[in-house]
C-alpha cells in the first residue's frame, strides 16, 4: 500500500511533538524511522495507527485521504501496529489471542481460524503451537504471533516499534527475513528504531526525526556519520572542564548482574569517588535505569555486590531505605509518579522527607522549614501549594530541595528533561554545589551534550551491553552517538558481552 | 463551570434531590403515599425521646465503624472486611464476659476487660486481611469478604454449638448476661448508654486529630495518595498499611463490643447489624473526611430507626431506608464524577 503522511502536526500543551511532518512511503518499502527519545517517532506512529488524532495534517492510503479514528479503525483500513511491548493476552491460549480482534459473528470459527493460523505460520516458517498459553512464549514468539494476527486481520501496512529489543539473534534474523518477504509481496513496512545497525541491515529508506521535525531522509547506502549527525545535531565545542581530584570511594559496584523485564545486564563494574559525576548514556530501556535503581537498592542484583564507602560497607540485598539512611538519594524521572505525592503540599513533602519525629505536627517549625527551602531553591510556589500545581522546572527544584544533607551519593534520572534553559542551568548549579561538598553523582540522560558537558566519566548502555567507564574528555558527541546506536563496540576494551 | 464551593454544594444538593426522587418512585410503585411515608420516617426518628434515644444507640456503632474506615481509606485501602471485624469484636467480648462472669471480679472491671478483648479481636481479624494483602498478595477486598464469611460462620457455630442456650439453641442468640454486666443505661431510657456516646465521640475526634494533625496521619495520606513516591520519600509503606488495618480493627472491635455490652447483652447471629457496610457508605458520602462524618452518620442512623415505623404504621417494608441511603451515595459519587468531567472540559476550553 502506498502511504502518504502530509504535514502531520500534534502538540501536547506547549510541546510540539510533531511539527508538519510529511513522509511518502511507496508500497514494498521498508522505511526506518530513526531519532532519539522524544524526537516524535512514537507520536507519529500513534497518529498513523489511530491512537491519537492529529491537530492538523492528512493521511493518504493509495492516494485517498482517510480518517483513522481508533486502532480498530486503523486495522480495518489495513494499518497494523506491532507495539514495543506486545499487546497480547498472556493468560489466553495462542489461538484465542489470534482470534481476538476479528470482527463479526457470535461464535468464533475456531477450526477455520486454526487452519488459517497454521497456514500463515508455515508460510513464514514460524513454529508456534496454537494450543499453548501466550505467557509460555518468548518475546520473539509473541512478536511472531502479533505479526500473524495483524496479517490475518488484513494489514497491508505494518508498523513495528523497536521490535528488536529483547529478542534473540536468530529470532531477529527470522524477523528481518519475514519483513523482507512481506515487502517483496507489496507490503509497506515502517520500522521505528534507534539501532543504526538494524536500520542499515533491513531498510530500503530511512527518515530521521529530531524534536518533532523531519530533519532528513536517506536511501542506501546509508552514511552512518550523517545519520548520527541528523539524530543528535552538530557537534558543539565544549568548554574545558575543571578536573577535580578524585576523592575517596563512595560506591563500588562489583560484577553486577541484573534481570530486567526485557533485558539482562551482567558483569558491570563501577567505582564512584567523592565529588565525581558519572553519566549513564544510552537509548531509553537499554539497562541504565535498571542499573541506577539497583545502585539505590530499588532492584536487587542477581550477582555481584554493592559496597558503600572506603571501608567497603556491604549493602548488597539491602532495601532502598537502608541506602537512604546511608546517605544515598534517588531522584526518579517520573516526578509526579515516583517522587512527589500529588495532593500534598510542599510543606507536607518537606515534613515527610525530613522524617520529623513526634506525635503532633509542629506547624510553625514545618512552615519555617518549607519557607526557607523554597527561598533557598528559588521554587515558584507557596508552602501550601500542591506539588502538582507547580511547573516541571519547579517540581524538579522541589526534588532537589527535598534532598537531605549530607549526602554521599545522588542518583538522578534525566535531571533536566522537559526543563527550560534557565532551570537546566539552575539544576546543574545545585548539583555541582553538592559535588563541591564531596557528594558523588550518577545520572542518566538522553541528551548527549549534557552527558559530555557534566560528567567526568561516561558509561554507555546498549541492548544489555555496558561499556566500562570512559573518560568523557576523550569522547566526542559522534563517538558517543555511535556507541549508543550500537556501533564501535568491538574496539572497546572491557565492555560486557551480551547477557 | 468553575471549581468553587457553590458548584460543589449545588451538585450535592442535586444528589439529595435525585435520591429522594428515586425513593419516591419506589414508594409510588409500592402504592404508598410518599409524603406520608417520609412523615412517618421523620416521626419515627425524632417523634419522641424514646425513638431519638434509639437513633443514638444505632449512631454509636455506625460512627465507630466509620471512624475506623476513615483510617483505612486514608491509606488507600478498602477494608470491606470490617463486618467480620465487628463480629470478631463481639465474639471476643462475649468470650471474655463468659469467662469472667462467675469470677469474683468487680463487674465494671469485667466489662472493661471484655471491651478491650473485643478491640483485640477486631484488630486480629483486620490484621489477617492486612497480612493476606501484604504477604500473600490478596486484594484486601477479596480477603476481607472471605474473612466476613468465616466470621459469620464462626459466630453461628458458637451460638448453635459451644455457647448455645441451655436446652435448645436459638436464632435469638446466646443466653443474655446478667444485668450487672450491662453497660449502665441512662435513667428513663430502655437502651441508651451514655458511656458509649462518649466513646464514639472520642473515637471520631481521635481519628480526626490523627489524620489531620499527626506525622503518622500525614504519612498515611502520602501512602494512600502515591505508594511509590511515599516509599522514595522514606516512608515504610507496608508497615503503615498494616497499622491502619490494625487501627480500623480496633474501632470495629469496639463497635462489636458495644453491641454486646450495651445493645443486645448477648451474642446474636447478626451482631454486626450491617454497620460495617453502612460505615463504608458514610465514609464515601463524606468524601473520606472525618470532620463531617458524625452528623452524616447520625442522619443515616435516623433513617434506619425512622424507617422501622414503616411496616408498623403503613405495612411497608423498612428497607426503604436502605434505598434512600444507597441511592444517595450513588448520586453523590456520580455527581463528583460528572463535576470532574465538566471541570476538565471547562479547563480544555480555556
Amino acid at each position: 500500500m502506498h502511504v502518504e503522511l502530509r504535514k502531520i502536526a500534534k502538540c501536547f500543551g506547549a510541546l510540539r511533538a510533531n511539527d508538519a511532518i510529511t513522509l511518502t512511503v511507496p508500497a514494498s518499502t521498508i522505511l526506518g524511522i530513526l531519532g532519539e527519545n522524544g524526537a516524535g517517532k512514537s507520536t507519529l506512529m500513534k497518529i498513523f495507527s489511530g491512537f491519537y488524532s492529529p491537530d492538523s495534517g492528512e493521511i493518504l492510503l493509495d492516494g485517498k485521504a482517510v480518517r483513522i479514528s481508533s486502532p480498530a479503525d486503523a486495522i480495518r483500513q489495513g494499518i497494523g501496529m506491532l507495539h514495543q511491548d506486545p499487546l497480547d493476552f498472556p493468560p489466553l491460549r495462542v489461538l484465542d489471542d489470534f482470534i481476538l480482534g476479528r470482527r463479526g459473528g457470535l461464535i468464533p470459527n475456531r477450526r477455520g481460524a486454526a487452519k488459517e493460523f497454521k497456514e500463515l505460520a508455515l508460510r513464514f516458517d514460524f513454529s508456534i503451537d496454537p494450543d499453548v498459553y501466550v505467557d509460555t512464549l518468548t518475546v520473539g514468539e509473541r512478536q511472531q504471533l502479533e505479526i500473524l494476527r495483524l496479517l490475518w486481520l488484513g494489514a497491508r501496512v505494518l508498523i513495528l516499534d523497536e521490535p528488536t529489543t529483547g529478542i534473540s539473534l536468530p529470532q531477529k534474523e527470522k524477523l528481518f527475513a519475514t519483513l523482507k518477504k512481506l515487502a517483496a509481496e507489496g507490503m509497506t513496512i515502517i520500522f521505528v528504531s534507534h539501532k543504526l545497525e538494524d536500520v542499515e541491515a533491513l531498510c530500503t529508506q530511512a527518515a530521521v526525526l529530531r524534536q518533532g521535525v523531519l530533519v532528513g531522509e536517506m536511501l542506501p547506502p546509508f552514511q552512518t556519520k550523517d545519520l548520527i549527525e541528523m539524530m543528535f545535531g552538530k557537534e558543539v565545542p565544549l568548554a574545558p572542564k575543571l578536573k577535580l581530584e578524585p576523592g575517596k570511594s563512595v560506591l563500588a559496584a562489583k560484577h553486577i548482574a541484573l534481570d530486567g523485564i526485557r533485558l539482562q545486564i551482567k558483569g558491570v563494574d563501577l567505582e564512584v569517588r567523592a565529588g565525581e559525576v558519572i553519566g549513564l548514556a544510552g537509548m531509553e530501556g537499554s539497562g541504565q535505569a535498571l542499573f541506577l535503581g539497583a545502585c539505590a537498592g530499588l532492584a536487587q542484583p542477581t550477582e555481584g555486590s554493592f559496597c558503600l564507602d572506603e571501608d567497603e560497607h556491604d549493602m548488597t540485598g539491602r532495601s532502598h531505605h537502608d541506602f537512604r539512611r546511608e546517605g544515598v538519594a534517588y531522584l526518579p524521572a517520573a516526578r509526579l509518579e515516583q517522587a512527589l505525592v500529588a495532593g500534598l503540599s510542599l510543606t507536607e513533602h518537606f515534613i515527610l522527607s525530613e522524617g520529623m519525629k513526634g506525635l503532633f505536627i509542629d506547624r510553625r517549625k514545618s512552615e519555617e522549614l518549607a519557607a526557607s527551602r523554597i527561598a533557598l531553591y528559588n521554587i515558584k510556589g507557596r508552602p501550601d501549594s500542591a506539588v502538582e500545581s507547580l511547573s516541571g522546572g519547579n517540581q524538579q527544584r522541589a526534588l532537589l530541595a527535598l534532598m537531605r544533607s549530607p549526602l554521599k551519593l545522588i542518583l538522578v534520572e534525566h535531571p533536566t528533561r522537559g526543563l527550560d534553559i534557565e532551570s537546566t542551568i539552575y539544576v546543574w548549579g545545585k548539583l555541582k554545589e553538592r559535588c563541591a561538598q564531596g557528594t558523588a553523582i550518577v545520572f542518566i540522560s538522553a541528551d548527549l551534550d549534557e552527558v559530555l558537558q557534566y560528567s567526568d566519566r561516561v558509561m554507555v548502555f546498549f541492548a544489555g551491553r555496558v561499556s566500562p567507564p570512559l573518560d568523557s574528555g576523550k569522547l566526542s558527541v559522534e563517538e558517543l552517538g555511535r556507541l549508543i546506536g550500537g556501533k564501535g563496540w568491538e574496539a572497546l576494551q572491557g565492555a560486557t558481552e551480551h547477557a | 463551570m468553575r471549581d468553587n464551593r457553590s458548584t460543589r454544594f449545588a451538585f450535592q444538593l442535586g444528589a439529595v434531590v435525585l435520591a429522594l426522587g428515586i425513593a419516591t418512585l419506589a414508594l409510588l410503585a409500592a402504592g404508598a403515599q410518599p409524603i406520608q411515608a417520609y412523615r412517618n420516617i421523620i416521626l419515627g426518628a425524632v417523634g419522641s425521646w424514646d425513638v431519638a434515644a434509639n437513633v443514638l444507640v444505632s449512631w454509636v456503632p455506625l460512627l465507630l465503624a466509620t471512624s475506623g474506615l476513615l483510617v483505612t481509606f486514608t491509606v488507600g485501602l478498602w477494608n470491606i472486611g470490617i463486618e467480620g471485624q465487628i463480629t470478631l469484636g463481639a465474639i471476643f467480648t462475649t468470650w471474655a464476659l463468659r469467662s469472667l462472669q462467675s469470677s469474683a471480679m468487680d463487674p465494671a472491671l469485667v466489662i472493661i476487660l471484655a471491651v478491650l478483648a473485643g478491640m483485640a479481636g477486631g484488630a486480629l481479624w483486620a490484621m489477617f486481611a492486612g497480612a493476606l494483602k501484604t504477604f500473600g498478595g490478596v486484594n484486601e477486598i477479596f480477603g476481607g469478604l472471605g474473612l466476613n464469611f468465616v466470621a459469620t460462620a464462626l459466630n453461628l457455630w458458637l451460638i448453635f454449638g459451644p455457647w448455645k442456650r441451655p436446652g435448645v439453641a436459638s436464632m435469638s442468640g446466646t443466653l443474655p448476661f446478667e444485668r450487672a454486666l450491662w453497660m449502665p443505661i441512662a435513667a428513663g431510657s430502655s437502651r441508651l448508654t451514655p458511656m458509649t456516646l462518649i466513646i464514639a465521640v472520642i473515637a471520631i475526634l481521635a481519628v480526626y486529630a490523627m489524620i489531620e494533625g499527626t506525622y503518622f496521619g500525614l504519612r498515611l495520606k502520602a501512602v494512600g495518595k502515591n505508594q511509590k513516591s511515599a516509599y522514595i520519600l522514606g516512608i515504610p509503606t507496608w508497615q503503615h498499611m498494616m497499622s491502619s488495618f490494625a487501627i480500623c480493627g480496633v474501632f470495629a472491635g469496639l463497635a462489636g463490643a458495644v453491641q454486646v455490652t450495651s445493645v443486645y447483652h448477648r451474642l446474636i447471629p447478626s451482631i454486626s447489624s450491617g454497620y460495617g457496610y453502612m460505615g463504608l457508605m458514610v465514609a464515601m458520602l463524606v468524601g473520606y473526611k472525618a470532620s463531617i462524618a458524625a452528623p452524616v452518620a447520625l442522619f443515616f442512623a435516623a433513617l434506619n430507626v425512622g424507617s422501622i415505623q414503616l411496616p408498623i404504621v403503613m405495612k411497608l417494608d423498612s428497607s426503604l431506608a436502605g434505598v434512600l441511603q444507597g441511592t444517595l451515595v450513588l448520586f453523590v459519587i456520580l455527581g463528583q464524577g460528572a463535576r470532574g468531567r465538566l471541570l476538565k472540559k471547562a479547563k480544555v476550553r480555556t
